[in-house]
């Protein structure tokens, strides 16, 4: 399956027809891709605050942010303006390291993750052989983060808040290792790349919507709760606990919080279109359709129609997810603490490991079906 | 040396430095806190270093199990029961700390020589598995080590079960200890079941 794009060859090819060594080539071509990915991870920020504005506006029958640019578009923009030339406070009786250190250990894992999305077969920094099992290890960190901020506040609402971000994390990260596991069962690799190419046979019929129907409804629910989105955002419920564990920060630490949990949501949104709806895949496999219309699959021209479909592709499956979760947000009511550790641990816990069993059952039984 | 040698020893350099001075911090800093923060970084580093040496997925393991789950534990029970009180002051505590010392360095020199006689079978690049060991490690975990691993698992269940059993005390009507009645009033439980029949 060794086609499509590779710009990395490409553009080490082309430094070296200047004279440059392979090595100096490799290590100017290495922070390309990290820079690209940073800034649509940025950018895919952007976009979400201003649609978060604009549907909860909608559901809400306001008008939302409308004079900052055509439909209020730099809204986001303005709003990372203002968080950036905020003073920067740390209060007085906070532990200045702890204080400083949290914000950034929540948000570095979250941008790590961003490591192995494919938009492509080679649209990605890198196809790490540990793939997907990265994700569920990089995002155990965060909560370690959430704690330190909780605790260096010196503050009861952060502290409570640090806490519940910590339990909620743990409690909700084995239903979703599980339902990740399933898939991984179906493809026999944790790579993100294969577990795409194991979705392209048939179009969207042969996508593990279809087979893991359960897995997906479990992961979006552990994911939204990894997130802290509305339906789980006891860590931050503003009635009880002011702000959780945010409540001492401002100014860029504050935005460093803000960034981490929205690149957090595309990033599961990303996840979920790459783990159960095909990843980059057209609904209707791209080389049918290149074979109907007699088109050489391998032409360059071809090649660079079908990376662009893959990434609009991906991009679309993605802001649709990120569009429901909105859709939640702002149309459901919060949890109680006991009813989400109720629903992590007696529900889906079980649901996810019977998932677990039945997919390796069907495995066995259907393997042209179910992988073999 | 080529960027990619001169970038390993770099890292190395790096995670060995926090490993160690972290450690070290670990068991020296006053605050309880600090330490458990450090134990996590050291956790870290420790991960790196296995990535240095291509064990990517012992490395995501160790992240997992040791600072996503253990190091957050310690840090969540540190915090739970996170009262100031001042320590009462030992009286011989120049000795005791002369003792433990020289134990830690009795044990130290003693690695130091197994490191130093032992002679280590170091596979070459070539022969390094690199991305499978993935699938090695999952046939040696069925295979030959399934004793092991089926004997850990079963002592996690205990240690699970143990500690349902001390944290849920209306299990036992009595204390196991006293044999006293047990005061259930401090179970922490919902005011209302999730699924009470209100009718």
């Amino acid at each position: 399956m060794e086609y499509g794009l590779d710009l990395e060859y490409s553009f080490n090819e082309f430094l070296k027809g200047f004279g440059l060594s392979s090595e100096i080539a490799h290590i100017i071509w290495l922070p390309l891709p990290m820079l690209l990915v940073l800034v649509a991870a940025v950018v895919g920020v952007l976009v979400t605050v201003w649609l978060e504005r604009k549907i909860s506006a909608a559901a809400q029958q306001r008008i939302g942010p409308e004079y900052a640019g055509a439909l209020g578009v730099l809204q986001p923009i303005a709003d990372g303006l203002k968080l950036l030339v905020k003073e920067d406070i740390i209060p007085a009786k906070a532990d200045g390291i702890l204080f400083t250190a949290g914000p950034i250990l929540v948000l570095v894992p979250v941008i790590l993750s961003w490591l192995i999305v494919p938009f492509g077969q080679n649209l990605l920094i890198s196809n790490v052989g540990i793939g997907i099992f990265l994700w569920i290890a990089l995002s155990s960190i965060q909560p370690i983060g959430l704690l330190m901020s909780g605790y260096a506040s010196n503050n009861k609402y952060s502290l409570l808040g640090g806490l519940r971000a910590a339990a909620q994390s743990i409690s909700y990260e084995i239903p979703l290792a599980l339902s990740v596991l399933a898939i991984v069962l179906m493809t026999n690799s944790l790579s993100t790349i294969d577990i795409v190419n194991q979705q392209s046979g048939a179009g969207i019929l042969s996508w593990n919507i279809w087979r893991q129907p359960v897995g997906f409804i479990v992961f979006w629910i552990c994911a939204l709760a990894e997130c802290e989105r509305l339906p789980f955002d006891l860590p931050e419920a503003e009635e009880e606990l002011v702000a959780g564990y945010q409540t001492e920060y401002a100014g860029m630490k504050f935005a460093l919080f803000y960034l981490g949990s929205y690149i957090n949501l595309i990033l599961s949104a990303l996840l979920v279109s790459i783990l159960y709806l095909g990843g980059w895949g057209f609904p209707i496999p791209v080389e049918l359709i290149a074979k109907f219309l007699n088109l050489p699959i391998n032409a360059p021209f071809i090649q660079v129609f079908t990376a662009s479909i893959g990434i609009v592709m991906t991009v679309l499956k993605a802001y649709l997810l990120v569009f429901i979760a909105i859709l939640l947000r702002w149309t459901t009511p919060r949890v109680r603490i006991d009813q989400l550790l109720d629903l992590g641990w007696k529900f889906l816990l079980p649901i996810s490991l019977a998932n677990l069993l039945i997919t390796a059952g069907l495995k066995l039984a259907f393997p042209q079906f179910f992988g073999g | 040396m080529s960027i990619a040698i001169t970038t390993q020893f770099i890292c190395f350099t790096v995670l060995s430095l926090v490993v160690i001075i972290g450690a070290l911090g670990v068991v020296l800093l006053e605050s309880i806190v600090y330490s458990a923060f450090l134990l996590g970084g050291v956790f870290m580093s420790v991960a790196g270093l296995y990535l240095l040496l291509n064990a990517s997925f012992v490395a995501a393991a160790q992240v997992l199990v040791y600072v996503g789950a253990v190091n957050v534990l310690i840090i969540f029970a540190i915090m739970l029961v996170n009262k100031k009180e001042d320590l009462k002051p030992i009286n011989d505590i120049k000795s005791r700390r002369i003792i433990s010392t020289s134990i830690c360095l009795t044990l130290l020199s003693l690695l130091i020589r197994v490191d130093l006689t032992n002679v280590w079978s170091l596979s070459s690049p070539q022969n390094s598995i690199g991305e499978e060991s993935t699938i090695r490690i999952g046939e040696h975990l069925f295979s030959d080590y399934l004793l092991p691993f089926e004997v850990a698992s079963v002592l996690l269940l205990m240690a699970m079960i143990g500690a349902i059993v001390l944290a849920r005390r209306d299990v036992m009507s009595k204390d196991i200890s006293t044999g006293l009645p047990v005061d259930q009033e401090l179970i922490e439980k919902s005011s209302e079941p999730l699924l009470t029949n209100k009718n």
